[in-house]
């Protein structure tokens, strides 16, 4: 294996572990309005991701850096091509990432508590529903491919956002946002106890069946158009095996095991966007327009030397990554329920 | 032919409105960092000494002075993600250009410090009375080592862009690519730039720090705990700003041997001298023509930039001259000069403001030696109203580190103009800016009115946990 291979695989690993974890965030924060029937509620929620969701961001942070370090022309062709849908991305996570530590603050400076939290309640369920709805276009696009001209030496998106917004993208977007939500509604039952799991279990089964629609026609789609794709077989089988996590998943939820459900959910979003990553192989961002100005694994790559650099970093650092990320989960392992939301938020 | 000429105008403005907006971003990010740098550094060392000690005034300064931390924190990380994604949606041709190198430690800051810091914080905050005790303290020196390496890395991606290193031209690709890690991870400017930043970051946090604890001592309150805050945060600022001279006076000497210009620059130095002097204040304009009135300390200039008071400084004219002759033609630059009056001006108000501070520091101590606190009100006001001064002279600081490399974006390798990004034209760039500038402007009221009532409301009798309860003993 070459070494940009390894990257591509190393990206994919990075984007997927992000769509994993805050993908449950996301589905969290969006199920505020439709499980949260008092502030008690909603704050069991939040507390669910309360240590962890700051992490699980992260992982697109250090996603994006690896994109930047390991093939620089499609960081900066992707990032200045899908310039808005990014800028209303990055602006949903502020409103979300500022609303979850300053929406239990409204009383130290004396506001009407009611709307301070009611304010802050809506950026977390906006800054949630915007991004899970985004990521799913944006990838979309990549995989279906975009209008790329070379312009000098730089390879340029010639489309605007409503090229982004093609019934490929937008079904992609609505894939991953029930996709997200049905994960963050299972975490639910996964980390909590009493009424608000039950809630939690029954919505699950719902927006699951959804999912499976549209997950299930995008993907078939996906399919179609890489018939001829050198990764073909891999994509049919990660493909095969999201299909099926994702229907035993909706299973276990209906049975009460939530530990089950929320595992198969975690392989349905690893294989899915595995099988993603495996039909757009050997590009990165291919073009609908001109051809030759398609990015590839060869033409967007750093140099060997860079790759190797980041190589030993990666390897050295990914394992203690997932270790002392797994500790932190251990840590906060208990539920959360009703009986353990203290009086005032810290 | 109108057509080009709108064209050229359009790219213009794109360009502009992407300096902007870098530059604002940039900016506000930076008002939230240096206390995060600074402030982690003091917490985990209340928190050691009331490990140590199971002195209740150390747990109520831990306490007060972490929560003022994270509400700080907070804003650092959501404004931080614009940061790592505005190369590639502003500065596309700049990352194509430089990705293979400044990539690099970007993504090493990711893996290395960004996780590290996002997952100990978490376990801090919500760890309190759910982890032992030592392995609670063990998580705030974690995110204190996450956030220095983090700072580390971002540092040594900028000393590029100031003293590219460690590269060879690919001119295949047009682009330039990494050759030797350690050479750039060991810029001269960064090992300069780190300290200079840490050290300015943990003045800043000690003078928030005594801000904090005059104005409950002002008010004669919570004195058991706001007496030592009081002196812990003017020891603090004095030793950070004894750092902030030495290393500056090392940033100095690599700044003169890397980019000779940004020196000059901070002189307003036309012509190349010897026995070079420093003006602490100009009166007219500092082109040297127009001087009505200056006041000048003989030979510091050559001393600062030599370490010999009757060093050579190279002037403006000569170095711009060398410039235009060795890279005019191929980046098409017809001037090599900054904005002169921003960094003049700039390079007195960063000192200028750094040196109030640290005597506010001296007085400050020399007053309270004896522990005396019933002192002239004006003077807890002096006290509290330097807090803001050391974030505002390391924010002009980078204002003239930044705008002293113009017009380079990578000095001597790419102007800035060729930086932005080919496909992103004014509606996107006005649209972002506009969006940030609103929400970056709310954020700071809320963001504010929060840190004052916490600093007003003050340290609280810590409720015993009862380690049976179910209640989470923190949570959102």
């Amino acid at each position: 294996m070459q070494l940009n291979e390894l990257w591509f695989l190393i990206v994919g690993f990075l984007f997927i572990g992000y769509f994993v974890l805050d993908g449950f965030d996301f589905g969290v924060g969006m199920s505020l309005p439709f499980l949260g029937k008092d502030d008690i509620d909603r704050r069991v929620l939040i507390n669910t991701i309360g240590p962890v969701w700051d992490l699980n961001e992260t992982w697109v942070i250090v996603a994006g850096a690896s994109l930047f370090a390991a093939f620089p022309e499609w960081y900066a062709t992707l990032f200045s091509g899908f310039y808005l849908p990014l800028l209303i991305i990055l602006l949903a996570l502020i409103a979300r990432g500022v609303a979850f530590e300053y929406r239990g603050k409204g009383h130290t400076i004396g506001a009407n508590e009611k709307r301070w939290k009611s304010a802050f309640d809506w950026m977390i369920v906006i800054g949630s529903a915007v991004p899970a709805l985004l990521w799913g276009v944006a990838f979309a696009n990549i995989v279906q491919g975009v209008p790329l001209e070379k312009v000098g030496a730089s390879t340029v998106f010639t489309g605007n956002l409503f090229t982004l917004l093609n019934p490929y993208g937008l079904l992609g977007g609505l894939v991953t946002l029930t996709l997200f939500w049905t994960h963050g509604l299972v975490f639910i039952t996964l980390k909590t106890d009493g009424e608000i799991k039950e809630r939690a279990r029954k919505l699950a089964t719902k927006v699951g069946l959804v999912t499976t629609v549209l997950a299930a026609t995008f993907l078939v789609w996906t399919l179609f158009t890489h018939l001829s794709a050198p990764l073909f077989v891999l994509e049919l089988g990660l493909t095969a095996v999201a299909a099926l996590s994702l229907i035993a998943a909706l299973w276990m939820n209906f049975k009460a095991r939530e530990g089950a459900a929320f595992t198969l959910l975690v392989v349905t979003i690893i294989t899915a966007v595995g099988a993603l990553f495996a039909g757009l192989f050997p590009y990165v961002l291919p073009s609908t327009a001109d051809t030759a100005a398609s990015l590839t694994v060869d033409n967007a790559r750093s140099s060997d030397y860079t790759l190797g650099v980041m190589t030993w970093v990666a390897a050295i650092m990914l394992p203690l990554v997932l270790a002392y990320q797994t500790w932190t989960y251990w840590v906060f392992r208990k539920r959360v329920s009703r009986k353990s939301i203290p009086a005032n938020a810290h | 032919m109108h057509s080009t000429t709108a064209v050229l105008m359009a790219d213009h403005a794109a360009l502009d409105l992407a300096r902007w907006q870098f530059g604002l971003t940039t900016v506000y990010h930076f008002l939230f960092v240096p206390l995060t740098i600074g402030m982690v550094l003091l917490v985990a060392l209340m928190q050691t000494a009331w490990v140590r000690t199971g002195e209740d005034k150390f747990l109520k300064m831990t306490k007060l002075f972490g929560k003022i931390f994270l509400i700080n924190f907070a804003m650092g990380v959501v404004t931080g993600i614009v940061q790592e994604f505005q190369f590639g949606m502003n500065w596309s041709d700049y990352s194509r250009f430089v990705g293979d190198i400044f990539g690099a430690p970007l993504a090493m800051e990711g893996l290395l410090a960004f996780f590290f810091e996002a997952t100990f914080i978490g376990l801090w905050i919500f760890g309190w009375n759910r982890l032992p005790k030592k392995v609670h303290l063990a998580t705030i020196w974690m995110t204190v080592l996450g956030v220095w390496l983090s700072a580390y890395f971002i540092l040594a991606a900028n000393s590029f862009m100031q003293n590219p290193v460690g590269f060879t031209m690919n001119d295949a690709k047009h682009r330039a690519e990494l050759t030797d890690i350690g050479a750039v991870l060991t810029n001269i400017v960064a090992l300069n730039q780190f300290p200079h930043t840490v050290t300015a970051s943990i003045m800043f946090a000690g003078a928030v720090m005594t801000a904090v604890a005059a104005y409950h001592l002002k008010r004669n309150q919570h004195v058991a705990s706001m007496m030592p805050s009081l002196r812990f945060g003017l020891w603090t600022t004095l030793i950070g700003g004894a750092g902030t001279v030495l290393s500056g006076d090392g940033l100095g000497l690599a700044m003169v041997k890397t980019q000779p210009m940004k020196m000059a620059a901070a002189e307003a130095l036309y012509n190349t001298t010897k026995n070079a002097s420093f003006s602490i204040f100009t009166w007219g304009t500092p082109d040297g023509k127009s001087e009505l009135f200056s006041i000048r300390i003989p030979n510091l200039l050559s001393f600062l930039s030599t370490h010999t008071w009757d060093g050579q400084v190279e002037g403006l004219r000569d170095l711009n001259a060398q410039y235009i002759a060795q890279y005019g033609a191929a980046t098409g630059v017809t001037d090599f000069m900054p904005t002169l009056w921003i960094t003049y001006w700039a390079f007195r108000w960063m000192i200028g403001l750094g040196v109030v501070v640290a005597i506010v520091a001296v007085v400050g101590l020399w007053l309270t030696r004896k522990g005396n606190i019933n002192l002239p009100k004006w003077t807890w006001n002096v006290a509290i109203w330097s807090a803001p001064l050391p974030v505002l002279a390391i924010s002009i600081g980078w204002m003239f580190t930044e705008m002293g490399r113009q017009p380079w974006l990578v000095f001597r390798l790419m102007p800035t103009a060729a930086g932005v990004s080919p496909g992103v034209g004014v509606f996107e760039v006005l649209t972002s800016l506009i969006a940030f500038t609103a929400i970056y402007a709310i954020l700071a009221v809320v963001e504010f009115k929060l840190l004052l009532a916490a600093v007003k409301a003050g340290p609280v009798d810590e409720e015993a946990h009862d380690a049976k309860s179910e209640l989470l003993p923190v949570a959102y």
